[in-house]
């Protein structure tokens, strides 16, 4: 059983992530990989910056590892993501999970990605052309 | 007797700054970190929520708070 979680400031790269996670006593290998999307409710985004609470963003990437391992039994879970300033289609965030079996993996993967979304101190900031948000700040 | 006090995304911008120290007279706990920031800053009661993290722990509102203490102001996250 393996934990890999990383935080940077560079480009993520997905088989980096798969390769943290291949065994073969898994069948099934889950990924996602979250981008920047162009618009947000019809008004187009020009760039991202991300920024972190880096020592505890990484501590509750890893509690969320160490529920997923317990929960579904995975054999490997992989969580990378990106600090800075991001381009429209980069990577933001790659998780990748590997299990026994394929609804274990699927579960577990969303599970991943749902929490970290909920718990795990990283900020977002889009900038559109006439200003910019930073994003769930405002009701 | 001080705490340290981070702030991050609009946290940051409500402080103008990253970082501060603040003197721990008349707070003992997290709750009254937060009435500080309010009374201070009325931008925090803008937010949907804001929550305080001790030593990059979420803790709860009755938590005592003690010096040398890192406190984080974690406003809605967003990553992903």
């Amino acid at each position: 059983m393996a934990i890999k979680i990383q935080i940077k400031d560079q480009a993520l790269d997905p088989s980096t992530c798969i390769g943290a996670v291949q065994d073969q006593a898994c069948g099934g290998l889950a990924l996602f990989i979250g981008t920047v999307r162009d618009q947000t409710r019809g008004r187009p985004v020009q760039h991202l910056e991300f920024e972190a609470y880096e020592p505890m963003a990484l501590s509750e990437m890893e509690k969320i590892g160490k529920q997923i391992t317990e929960r579904w039994a995975a054999n490997h879970v992989c969580i990378h993501h990106r600090t800075g300033r991001l381009q429209l289609g980069d990577i933001a965030v790659i998780i990748a999970v590997s299990t026994p079996h394929r609804k274990e993996a699927f579960e577990a993967c969303q599970y991943a990605i749902d929490t970290l979304k909920e718990t795990v101190p990283i900020w977002k900031k889009e900038i559109f052309e006439d200003g910019e948000v930073w994003v769930a700040a405002h009701p | 007797m001080e705490i340290k006090l981070l702030a991050f995304g609009i946290a940051r911008d409500i402080l103008h700054q990253q970082e501060m120290t603040m003197d721990l007279n008349g707070i003992s706990s997290v709750a009254d970190v937060k009435r500080f920031l309010v009374a201070k800053y009325p931008d925090f009661e803008k937010l949907k929520s804001f929550s305080l993290a001790v030593n990059c722990n979420y803790v709860a509102d009755d938590q005592l708070v003690k010096d040398g203490d890192e406190i984080v102001i974690i406003p809605p996250v967003s990553g992903g």
